[in-house]
Order: C-alpha cells, then structure tokens, then sequence
C-alpha cells in the first residue's frame, strides 16, 4: 500500500525549505499543499492545534510538526538512503546541538533584521553576525557541517541563505564580509538538486518582505 | 574498560534534574559535579563555550550540553530501558511535547517564580495557557508516558514541585481542581511514583544550607519536610525560590 505524505507549506518560509529539502535528498514523493498563513486552512488548525503554524508533515494522516522534528522523522523513517543524522550518538548529539543553535541564535535576531528599526535593528545585525561566526567556526574547513557529506545541520542553516539578501538590504550591511566562509559553504549546498529545487527564490523573498510583510508592521 | 560518566550541574536546576533522573532510569553511574554558575569554572567555560550552562554531561571525555539534547544521547549511547518511544511517529510527538514543554511551558513558568508585577501577570497567562494544552495532553492517562513515566514526564519534573511552590509564593491558585482536574491527578501520581519518590533524598546538605529557616516559605518547607508521605519536591521548591529570592544577581542572569 502506497504512503499518503502530504506536506503543508508555506512559501518563504525556511523551516518549510528544510523538509523540501529532506524528501529531495531522500528522493520522496509528496503532496505539497500551500498554506494561507492569514486565513488558516481548517486542516492547519486540526493537525496542528498547539501552534497552528507550517510545516506540518501528514504521513498517512498522522501529523508530525516542527521543522526539526519533522526532518529527524523523515530520516528514521525513510532510512533507505542519504542519512542526514549521523549514526553515532556523539556526532548525532553533536549535530543537533548546532541545529538546535540555529533556531536559539540565528532565527530570532535575523527576524528583527526585517521587523525592526534603528538601534533594535543594530543590535540585531550584531548578534546574527556573531551567532553566523560561531557557525563559520564549526564548519571550519569541512565541505559541509556533516563533513563530507550534507546533513542535518546543512538542512537546517541553508534555508536562511535564501534570506540573505532580505537581511543585507533591510540591515544595509554585507553578510559575505563578515562570514565569507559561509558564504562559500552556501553556494556550494546550492549545487545540490535538493537545495536550490526546495529553496525560495531570494528575489522574490525580498519582493515579499517590502511589499507585503513589512507594511502590514507598519516599516514601509 | 568500563565508561567515565561525569554530570555538571546545579543542585537546583530542573534541567539538571531531569538528567540525573535519566541517567538513574537507564542505571547509568556517574560522577557528579556541583557548579557555582556566579563564578563560573574555567572547566565550565571550556566543556560548554557556547552557553556556559548546567547540565553537560562529560562521557569519556566528550561533553554534551542542552538537556534535552543530553537525554536522547543517554538513551542512544547506553543500554538499558528506553527513554523516548521506538516508532519514530511516538517519538516525534515525544520530541514535540518536550520542545513545548521546554519553549512554551517553563518559561512563563521560571518568569512568573521570580518577576513581578505586570510581566508577572503576563508570565502567569503565558503558563496557564501552556497548562490549558497540558491538561488536554494528559487526559486519560496516569503518565504523559501512558502507564508509566515516559521522558515528558520527566521533563516536567519542575511543574510537579514548582507550581504548588508558585501559587504558595503568588498566593494564587494555578492548577484549579475545575480547570485542571488531570493534572492535578498527575502531580500526585508522578510524585508517588516510587522511582520518583526515592530518587529525591530529603536530607540533602546542600539544599539545607541554601535554606534560611525564616521567611514566607519556611512555612512550605516544614509542610514539605513533614508531609506524610514527605513531599520532597515541594521541599526542593521551596529553598530553590528561596536562595533566589536572596540572590538578585543570580536572577539577571538566567537568559529569557
């Protein structure tokens, strides 16, 4: 019997890029649904009543949620190939730490960036750059966060790169001077089919932050 | 050759907590650390550079760090019963309540302890809106682990002792027998589990020298002492929020 594996999505968004990118990697079929992110679906609501936000993965009807949640669900299960957790439970602890780190560090100042103005908006440049160098430190001199091969820290930084031209505009400052390493390192994930098919277009991401986003805080 | 084990801590963190009692369920032997985090170890500052936070655990000379995070490592790296479910659907709604638990629940929770005035209203709707959810979860079970104690019942180890202790210091009741009959109905079961209930010993030094025998929660920590059986957690409660009550400094420190 076939698997029903439905994802609900929202356009933009990068916790939804990182499970785009886990069922590309895992070569998974699915059922993309976009979500209205205003007037939530009723199935939204229903499968994820906690915090009514995507994505939501539907395997068989049963919801899973969070973004890194989800990802760690879709490599237990479809464990046939492309592993993106290490097996080890050091490496795998040690993965999640810096994945986690990405939505403790990176998430919430980068968010500012496009909310904020003025000395909030400076104080939020400050501490996205020096959470990115923290980052840039751990990648060292590896491909890939995984090493050599993309993983789970790889999925869950990269969808912020599709944002990057979003934060420099908004924050007048250039990522690539102060991380240049990870820059390299983000061009070098956007060679792979799974990231660049699964990421939003940043232009577009821009377009939708100024016209739409921004105004509705009222900062245009 | 045999594992070397080493748990960094504070005496009074429930993130710390959490962990040892991991570590006891899984039957895992360890060397404890007591950490002053106003005057953090040069150790400390070398094992977790990142957060400078209790717990790591150290195993073989490897430091893990964030408890959550350390917990699946326990249940991953040594043998014995499991933590966390086997179906990888259980285990992300596992993972699902714990990160709630952590993100939504305790915040509010640990802010409502120590603030005052407006934030501490706010911080009180913030909790009782996670507890609402909460209530919900548990319904028709004794555990959030179904039978028995599962890793979110462990995880909300600090709201079984913490929030009797809140309402005593807000004088307000938080968990309502009309609001929250299920957990309310938890709270008795997961402090009368018997793991549960041996794990905390009653006598421990370090809580009594935090404890000042005055002030408006000596009265909790006679109740606790002398309940019969003796409510250790309440106990536990009660000289955290007290030494927190007495260290201001301490208090700016914890992050949001």
């Amino acid at each position: 019997m076939a698997d029903e594996v439905v994802l609900l999505d929202l356009y933009g968004s990068m916790f939804a890029m990182r499970v785009r990118i886990a069922f590309a990697e895992k070569d998974i079929k699915y059922d993309n649904r976009e979500q209205d992110s205003v007037n939530k679906s009723q199935l939204l609501l229903e499968m994820n009543p906690v915090h009514k936000k995507i994505p939501v993965l539907l395997h068989n009807g049963k919801p899973v949620c969070e973004s890194l949640i989800i990802v760690e669900y879709i490599d237990e299960v479809w464990n046939h190939n492309s592993p993106l957790l290490p097996s080890d439970p050091y490496h795998k602890a040690h993965a999640r730490f810096w994945a986690d780190f990405v939505d403790k560090k990176v998430n919430d100042p980068a968010r500012r960036i496009w909310l904020k103005k003025g000395e909030e908006l400076e104080i939020a440049k400050k501490e996205f750059i020096e959470a990115l160098k923290l980052l840039e430190r751990e990648l060292g001199d590896k491909t890939y966060f995984g090493g050599d091969k993309f993983g789970f820290v790889d999925v869950a930084l990269i969808p912020f790169y599709s944002w990057f031209e979003t934060y420099e505009t908004c924050g007048n400052f250039s990522i690539e001077e102060h991380c240049p390493t990870l820059i390299t390192w983000g061009k070098k994930c956007m060679e792979r089919e799974s990231v660049h098919k699964s990421l939003a277009d940043p232009k577009k991401i821009c377009e939708i932050v100024f016209t739409v986003l921004r105004k509705k805080y009222g900062l245009e | 050759m045999g594992d070397e084990v080493k748990l960094h801590g504070t005496w009074f963190s429930p993130f710390v907590t959490r962990v040892q009692i991991v570590l006891k369920l899984k039957g895992v032997e360890y060397e404890y650390v007591e950490e002053d985090l106003k005057n953090k170890s040069p150790l400390l500052l070398k094992i977790n550079p990142i957060y400078e936070k209790v717990p790591v655990l150290i195993h073989n000379g490897n430091p893990i760090v964030e408890s959550l995070i350390v917990i699946e490592y326990i249940d991953e790296a040594f043998s014995g019963p499991s933590i966390l479910p086997k179906d990888p659907y259980e285990r992300s709604k596992a993972r699902f309540w714990t990160k709630f638990l952590d993100d939504k629940g305790m915040p509010p929770l640990w802010k409502a302890c120590w603030s005052k005035g407006e934030e501490r209203e706010k911080a009180k709707e913030e909790a009782l809106e996670s507890l609402k959810i909460l209530e919900n979860e548990i319904k028709g079970k004794k555990f959030f682990g179904g039978n028995k104690i599962g890793i979110l019942d462990v995880t909300a180890d600090f709201f079984a002792y913490g929030i009797p202790i809140l309402e005593e210091l807000t004088k307000i009741k938080l968990l309502t027998e009309d609001e929250f009959p299920c957990l309310l109905k938890w709270v008795t079961n997961y402090c009368n589990d018997p793991f549960v209930k041996e794990y905390f010993p009653v006598d421990d030094p370090l809580a009594k020298e935090y404890f000042p025998p005055k002030g408006p929660l000596s009265a909790s920590y006679k109740v606790g002492l002398h309940q019969s059986p003796p409510h250790k957690h309440a106990f536990y409660g009660a000289a955290f929020l007290e030494s927190q009550n007495r260290r201001p400094k301490y208090i700016s420190d914890i992050p949001e």
